[in-house]
């Protein structure tokens, strides 16, 4: 089954954002502060006010009247507001904003502002400025059992500090928002994983009624959670084309793609923990601290997995912030999630090999029956055999378990493990369907499609439902107009859409053979309605195919120009399960002996994700994950000069992400299976998980091909000189 | 103020594919005027009515360009790139700006036949070059082997880097860098997918080049 949307991707027709075609749109460009701290002490717009075609420049000496009524963002804290002072609160601030009749103008219109600074030294240093709690309810302390006491007391005891490096989303598409004025109503084309979100947030924003704001994202070209916000620059496109009363096209360079659209936060986590001799584990502390602005407090889903993984009897977890004169993170690709896991999983690496215990064994014999944090059996955890089935696939027998032990050439050879997991995140959504006289179906919500193949997956679960061919359903998505849905990110559109699609196209199907039994002129009359199914664009008697007839011919006997259906899903208040996918990530590197280099050979990852429904894009989304991994890994790193607090490498020739090239075959295994205590189509996460242990299971094989323990990411050719 | 000078007439009308409402509605916008003021709902314009200090329009050039075999003959600002000409003038989108600095190709295109970062090409220089885009590829409905072979093995998942891997991987198949996976990743290596799908579009150029 391939892509329903991939006629359009391949000829270039999918319209992102910046590319729907707006009579009479002018162009805006951002001018961004060039120091991370201090105030605006004046803007001379002289020069790019008298440059032919410049409209206008607007910034806080104009006072723009923006209504920014409270709307509870994620973080706490007070959002950063659009020209409303003169604050510099981290660099890359936009301070100003061009809008000319031409994109060549308005970018050399906006090199011609001059904005003075009043400029502070900044401080943009996670290991340099104190640190604080992290915020409640998010961030908790969290103890079972007596931590200490058991460190005190184990076998063997190890304390380890782990720092991960700050990483940008970079999606390929940069953001970008068209916004059109119609009277007071306001319709933006934007890159966005949440169109009800951006929907909300510009109305409140602008002090004017949701209903009217309209927000359209019918492609993504990326994001990674990045487009989960409503980030300054939609506003400010709205905002200049409310003053010009034009419409206004504004995309981000992909330079300012490193300054306000977030960022996976740096991180420095010290663990400790404690095990028998035989590697049964005692106990695991955590102290994490990673980067936040100082106008909100960043939170991410970075305690779970310390809490659940294994069996530990005493655990503590502490987690604080660092407020510092940079912008506010967002959420990235398995957040909190993947930052743990990779400190988790390369720390019982390090246990494996102290105690001699096969990295696998070792996993397994911390395999908890139930939760250890709440108690509740699992849904469904599959660990066990992702791990049985990956060993034998990768051949993991073959390894000989000893740092440096094998040479290939001037390559030093290793191999690694690592699990991944991430919990199945279920919210609510609704859905509309209607079959059409001629016997098509349009199926609609207010989701998206960043890439991960909703267009498809859910063409696919409309399709089953309603016994039609997938060519004769189509599925929209990316309105606010349309049936809520929750934003695209946690790995939730398709537990949650999904079931909300199939609800909906299942009252649709009942409405037909609810028509069709009471039709005295249908085959079907009198036949109890739970004895009818559809299935090829019929509806028939279960067992008898030949009993039925079409919909075209129920519909067009009755006169119905249309039958249509509204449902939604919600999952059960609380359930009772605990509910995560799971991953056994292996990785071979190769890393030479005497520069540092390191290669990946190949990987290899098996998941426990409950039912597949695309498996061609599941597999692409599992390798891509894995590249997103290795680029975590062994690559991605954003630089800060700390002096003045500028990104050093805010471009993708000097932030280096995997290219093709670095990127050997990577194989993905999905276990059969459906986890129909998770939802109603069984399925579980998928997105997140595939990327989480990927990292770890690299950092773990670079180990064992050199001897050499990285413990910070990425793992450069200069850790390991 | 036209600072986008219409085309010229003597294009054909096919060569304008694009809606021409924004470039007739921007040459007959008032020289010099401070247009459209007024907020629409929240009183006064942050803009005052004092008109901007109008000059001269910047530097063009003439320059005449076939893409995807349409000739069109068009007065550029010297400072435009084939990619915002494609984008912003003629309404082919399918040409991506992912950097706008040569680094990550999705803007790439065909011009005479070679692949080329269409962000770091100045339209002045192409005065009679003939460019192919990825709305260009397909033969009518008939989808250009390598399109075809994107779809069938899923070679993309947010699309936006697919325009210039696709051309991107007709050039590399046209030069023979096809030997094997190896080359065909060294040869492909400008055109980053930050979805990750390398391994599908590696095999996808192989079975363009090959069949297979």
């Amino acid at each position: 089954m391939s892509r329903v949307d991939g006629r359009l991707k391949v000829t270039g027709q999918a319209k992102y954002a910046a590319d729907h075609d707006i009579d009479g749109v002018v162009h805006a460009v951002v001018v961004d502060s060039s120091v991370a701290r201090g105030r605006i002490t004046g803007i001379d717009t002289r020069a790019a006010d008298a440059l032919h075609g410049v409209l206008g420049v607007i910034s806080h000496l104009d006072r723009p009247s923006l209504a920014y009524r409270d709307n509870p963002g994620p973080f706490p804290g007070r959002r950063l507001r659009v020209f409303q002072d003169d604050a510099v609160r981290f660099m890359g601030q936009p301070v100003a904003v061009v809008v000319a009749t031409t994109l060549e103008t308005a970018q050399h219109a906006a090199d011609l502002v001059k904005v003075s600074y009043a400029a502070e030294t900044p401080s943009t240093d996670l290991t340099r400025s104190p640190a604080v709690d992290g915020p409640a309810p998010f961030a908790r302390p969290y103890t079972r059992g007596d931590a200490q006491e058991a460190l005190g007391s184990a076998d063997v005891r190890m304390d380890m500090t782990y720092r991960l490096s700050r990483n940008h989303h970079n999606p390929m598409e940069t953001q970008a928002t068209i916004a059109r004025w119609d009277g007071g109503r306001l319709t933006v084309w934007d890159k966005t994983q949440h169109v009800l979100g951006t929907r909300n947030e510009l109305a409140a924003v602008f002090g004017i009624p949701q209903e009217n704001v309209r927000v359209l994202s019918p492609f993504v070209g990326g994001a990674f959670g990045n487009a989960l916000r409503t980030w300054p620059h939609v506003t400010i496109a709205a905002l200049a084309a409310r003053e010009l009363g034009r419409p206004v096209k504004l995309a981000l360079t992909r330079r300012q793609m490193y300054f306000t659209v977030g960022y996976r936060p740096a991180y420095e986590y010290k663990l400790s923990l404690g095990s028998t001799r035989r590697g049964r584990l005692t106990a695991m502390t955590h102290e994490m601290k990673y980067e936040t602005s100082r106008y909100e407090q960043f939170w991410e889903a970075n305690q779970a997995l310390g809490q659940m993984l294994y069996a530990v009897p005493n655990v503590s977890q502490h987690v604080q912030t660092v407020p510092l004169d940079v912008s506010t993170p967002m959420w990235m690709r398995g957040p909190g999630y993947g930052s743990a896991a990779f400190v988790i999983e390369t720390a019982m690496d390090e246990l494996a090999h102290e105690l001699g215990i096969d990295p696998i064994e070792l996993r397994l014999r911390n395999e908890p029956g139930e939760d250890p944090s709440t108690q509740q059996p699992f849904s469904t955890r599959r660990l066990r055999e992702c791990f049985r089935v990956g060993a034998r696939a990768f051949g993991w027998h073959r390894r000989d378990p000893r740092p440096r032990s094998t040479r290939d050439g001037d390559w030093l050879i290793g191999t690694g493990v690592a699990t991944g997991c991430y919990d199945v995140f279920l919210g609510q959504a609704e859905a509309h369907a209607r079959l059409d006289a001629d016997g098509t179906a349009v199926v609609q919500s207010a989701t998206h499609d960043t890439g991960t193949g909703t267009y498809t997956s859910m063409t696919q679960v409309a399709a089953d439902a309603l016994g039609l061919p997938m060519r004769q359903v189509t599925f929209r998505l990316g309105d606010s107009a349309m049936p809520p849905a929750p934003p695209q990110g946690a790995s939730q559109t398709m537990a949650t859409v999904g079931s909300a699609v199939q609800d909906t196209c299942d009252k649709l199907r009942q409405q037909a053979i609810t028509l069709a039994v009471e039709d005295e002129r249908s085959p079907l009359h009198g036949v109890d309605a739970d004895d009818v199914v559809a299935g090829g664009g019929r509806l028939h008697v279960k067992g008898a195919p030949a009993r039925g007839e079409t919909y075209r011919r129920l519909l067009a006997r009755n006169h119905r120009t249309h039958l249509e259906a509204r449902g939604s899903w919600a999952p059960e208040e609380n359930s009772r399960f605990s509910m995560y996918g799971y991953a056994a990530m292996f990785a071979e590197v190769a890393v030479d002996a005497r520069l540092g280099l390191v290669r990946v050979r190949r990987m290899l990852g098996v998941y426990d994700a409950g039912r597949i429904i695309s498996p061609k894009l599941a597999e692409s989304q599992a390798v891509g994950g894995m590249v997103g991994g290795i680029g975590a890994a062994l690559l991605e790193h954003t630089v800060t000069d700390h002096r003045d607090g500028r990104i050093v490498n805010a471009n993708l020739a000097d932030y280096l992400v995997p290219v093709n090239a670095d990127i050997p075959d990577l194989k993905a295994v999905y276990l059969d299976g459906e986890d129909y205590k998770a939802d109603p189509i069984g399925v579980k996460s998928l997105g997140e998980l595939v990327q989480i242990g990927v990292a770890p299971a690299l950092a773990n094989a670079v180990f064992h091909a050199t001897g050499r323990r990285v413990r910070n990411l990425p793992i450069t050719a200069e850790a390991l000189l | 103020m036209s600072t986008e000078p219409p085309e010229s007439a003597e294009s054909p009308p096919e060569a304008s594919p694009s809606a021409p409402s924004r470039r007739t509605f921007i040459a007959t916008t008032a020289v010099g005027g401070a247009v459209a003021v007024g907020g629409l709902t929240s009183g006064p314009s942050v803009f005052g009515a004092e008109p901007a200090g109008a000059v001269e329009a910047p530097p063009g050039s003439r320059v005449s360009v076939t893409v995807n075999g349409v000739r069109h003959t068009v007065t550029v600002d010297n400072r435009t790139s084939l990619l915002d000409l494609l984008r912003e003038r003629l309404g082919l989108t399918g040409s991506k700006k992912g950097c706008n600095a040569g680094a990550c190709g999705a803007c790439t295109v065909l011009v005479d036949g070679r692949r080329v970062n269409s962000c770091l090409t100045l339209t002045v220089r192409l005065d009679g070059a003939d460019v192919t885009t990825i709305e260009g590829l397909a033969d009518g409905d008939q989808l250009h082997p390598l399109q075809q072979a994107f779809i069938d093995q899923d070679a993309f998942q947010c699309g936006y880097c697919t325009s210039g891997q696709i051309m991107s991987g007709v050039g590399c198949v046209q030069e023979g860098h096809t030997g094997s996976p190896e080359e065909i990743r060294e040869f492909m290596s400008g055109n980053i997918c930050r979805c990750g799908c390398y391994v599908k579009i590696v095999r996808a150029v192989e079975q363009a080049a090959h069949g297979k």
